[in-house]
């Protein structure tokens, strides 16, 4: 069977799958709707959270980023694995306790403030929105490459098939589809990683492989073999530190606090029994994670040195050292017709030289050589996870598995986004607004209006992407991380945290950090806005934009805690608020508003 | 004790405990996967240098034991307090 047929069949019976368990878990209450009706156990719940959380761009652009980084790439490993931390530690189980819907409907109350509720609902629906863009984009790109359908029919039919069982299922729905598509995704990631790393080292644990030695009976360790093999062409020691370490510090902080303030991974919480479930549900959510997180770094290294030894397949400098073009395998014909691999043969050899000719001293070197410049003149790093099993040879059923899987990461990831969205547009903004008084029944109609408006908004940005779609990244998070993050937190650990001091808080962490983002970015990412070239040179302490909301986050922190003392303290039943939310006893099931 | 003293002294030893993981959740990513990784990387167990493997192996492991180590014991202390669920 040729690859197409079998893509098509493997991803179309996952579709189906997620289809049938929609029609069997359709949600009949508003309640069913948000929450799942909060029987979800607590390992169902990880795994769904670690669906909900594993994006494409972590199934396919992270191991990527790890190849062409290496050891600075682990800001990215720590910085979304850390946040499940903070979440179990400093925020799950409290806002388990509160037993309310949504981030911003405890803000609101916390606060008992409806400007805060506001501000809330604003800084999550951006971030969701931002976020949401990236993955409907993704979905189009993996349908267009396997499914050899045009990158709009394909962003089409993922709106269809997200509409179909988020809108139906509500969080029921979605929570056991994502359960599904964990499956499907996490298969697809580790099987083609557990071949290459049999292949490489012998050892078939991709975790364990890394830290072997090479199979070829050299004895020399993989990860010495591949310092030695980029450093030889002028690159930078894979393992070694590139980035300030003041730089690596923060954006780790900006990440994982931004992991524990995005909303779409708070709500989880919400679903599950009992406060004890929330603290260990995070638990098993990462255990999902990290399942995925710690194969990703064996997958980069192992990529990066079968790309390179596939191009230098010889001693550096030698005759035939290098690849000859016209024998190149067949994957690297593949990725040329999609434009994301392209080489140039500069010095007319018909051979391909791969190597950093911005590293002046091994530029003169390999002039020596009759070497005229670095030939392969775009590598895109996204393409590494799907290149993979094309590489290692592995059979057509694991090729079509990792597009099931890439499809999978993306639709729950942007069901889990349209559901917080749809979330706060009927329940914070209708339900808690404009119309108090409305029915179950017409509220949950709100949310499917609101969640069939959302996917409607997506697709359109996803098919018309503002062009700067790495960029709202940095801003959801830092939007997260600045604005959400110290506010929920406050409200649990500071008693006399008010009003006033909150708002004030929100507002100089999201304003600081916008400020900061787009100075270096462009005003609202507009090309030609920028203040100041986004060069290191150019950054405050050498702090990059997409650091920063670690910084904003303390701004917030100080400026909040200064306007409470200023500001007179918050009445006595929010005290009391906070001194029940803080202890497990009396936990009920989370209640809609009275 | 009163039942107000009894839920301070609760949120008291929660904070410890608390403060207690995060400690080591800064410890193993921020102080060995970046600050001191230059100085760990002198060491070497199997393939992996040992500030790498915190950064790329050893903080993600460790931070799902954390969770796992909080969740229990915090269960313990609900308990002792007479705070827990049910």
């Amino acid at each position: 069977m040729d690859l197409k047929t079998l893509t098509f069949l493997v991803v179309g019976a996952t579709f189906a799958l997620y289809i049938g368990i929609a029609i069997w878990a359709k949600a009949g209450t508003t309640k069913e709707f948000y929450v799942a009706g909060t029987g979800v156990h607590p390992i169902a719940n990880g795994m769904a959270t670690a669906a909900d959380w594993m994006s494409a761009a972590s199934f396919i652009s992270m191991a990527g980023l790890i190849a062409f980084l290496g050891y600075d790439a682990s800001v990215y490993l720590m910085g979304w694995t850390g946040g499940y931390v903070l979440l179990a530690l400093l925020l799950a189980p409290y806002l388990r306790k509160f037993g309310k819907f949504t981030v911003s409907e405890f803000i609101g109350e916390r606060y008992y403030s409806k400007a805060a509720r506001m501000v809330a609902v604003l800084c999550l629906v951006v971030a969701s929105i931002t976020y949401v863009i990236g993955q409907m984009k993704g979905v189009g790109v993996a349908f267009g490459r396997f499914l050899e359908v045009d990158f709009h029919t394909g962003v089409g039919v993922g709106m269809a098939i997200v509409f179909i069982y988020a809108v139906m299922g509500g969080m029921k729905g979605i929570t056991y589809t994502q359960i599904a598509q964990y499956c499907v995704l996490i298969f697809a990631y580790t099987v083609p990683a557990i071949f290459i790393a049999l292949n490489l080292t012998g050892n078939p644990i991709p975790q364990l492989g890394l830290g072997s030695s090479m199979a070829d009976g050299s004895g020399v360790a993989l990860l010495d073999k591949l310092d030695m093999i980029v450093t030889d062409l002028g690159f930078a020691a894979y393992t070694s530190q590139k980035w300030s370490t003041l730089n690596m510090a923060l954006l780790t902080l900006s990440l994982m606090i931004g992991t524990a303030g995005l909303p779409h991974v708070i709500m989880r919480f919400f679903t599950v029994p009992k406060v004890a479930d929330a603290r260990t549900s995070a638990g098993w959510a990462l255990v999902f994670i990290a399942i995925l997180y710690t194969t990703a770094p064996a997958v980069g290294a192992m990529a990066r040195l079968n790309l390179m030894e596939t191009i230098q397949s010889g001693p550096v400098g030698s005759a035939d050292g290098n690849m000859v073009y016209a024998d190149r395998p067949e994957w690297f014909k593949n990725w040329e017709t999609t434009g994301l691999l392209q080489f140039e043969d500069k010095n007319g050899d018909g051979r391909v030289q791969y190597y950093n000719d911005k590293n002046e001293e091994f530029a003169a070197k390999a002039a020596s050589f009759g070497w005229a410049g670095n030939e392969m003149v775009k590598v895109d790093r996204d393409i590494m996870v799907l290149a993979n099993p094309e590489i290692a040879k592995l059979p057509n059923w694991v090729i079509a598995l990792v597009a099931a899987g890439g499809l999978a990461a993306a639709l729950s990831t942007a069901a889990g986004l349209l559901l917080a969205i749809s979330t706060a547009v009927s329940h914070d903004v209708i339900k808690g607004m404009i119309a108090p008084d409305i029915s179950e029944k017409k509220e949950l109609l709100a949310s499917r209006l609101a969640m069939a408006g959302a996917i409607v908004v997506a697709g359109y940005l996803g098919m018309n992407p503002p062009g700067f779609a790495a960029q709202v990244v940095a801003l959801a998070f830092g939007l997260a991380a600045s604005s959400i993050f110290p506010a929920l937190m406050m409200g649990i650990f500071n008693k006399n945290m008010d009003d006033k001091g909150a708002i004030v808080g929100m507002l100089v962490g999201l304003f600081s950090t916008l400020l900061y983002i787009f100075w270096f970015k462009g005003w609202f990412f507009i090309p030609g806005t920028a203040m100041a070239a986004n060069t290191p040179d150019n950054w405050f302490m050498g702090i990059s934009p997409e650091a920063f909301g670690a910084v904003g986050a303390m701004l917030n922190f100080a400026s909040a805690y200064v306007t409470s003392k200023l500001t007179p303290p918050p009445p006595e039943h929010i005290q009391h608020l906070v001194e029940d939310i803080r202890v497990p006893m009396g936990a009920g099931k989370a209640q809609r508003d009275h | 004790m009163s039942e107000q003293t009894q839920r301070q002294a609760y949120w008291k030893a929660n904070l410890k405990l608390v403060a207690f993981c995060l400690s080591i959740w800064f410890v193993v990513s921020y102080l060995f996967g970046i600050i001191l990784v230059d100085q760990l990387n002198a060491i070497s167990i199997g393939g992996y240098k040992l500030g790498f493997w915190f950064a790329q192996q050893g903080s993600m492991y460790i931070f799902v034991i954390l969770i796992f180590f909080y969740a229990n014991r915090i269960g313990k202390i609900d308990k002792q307090f007479n705070v827990h669920e049910d």
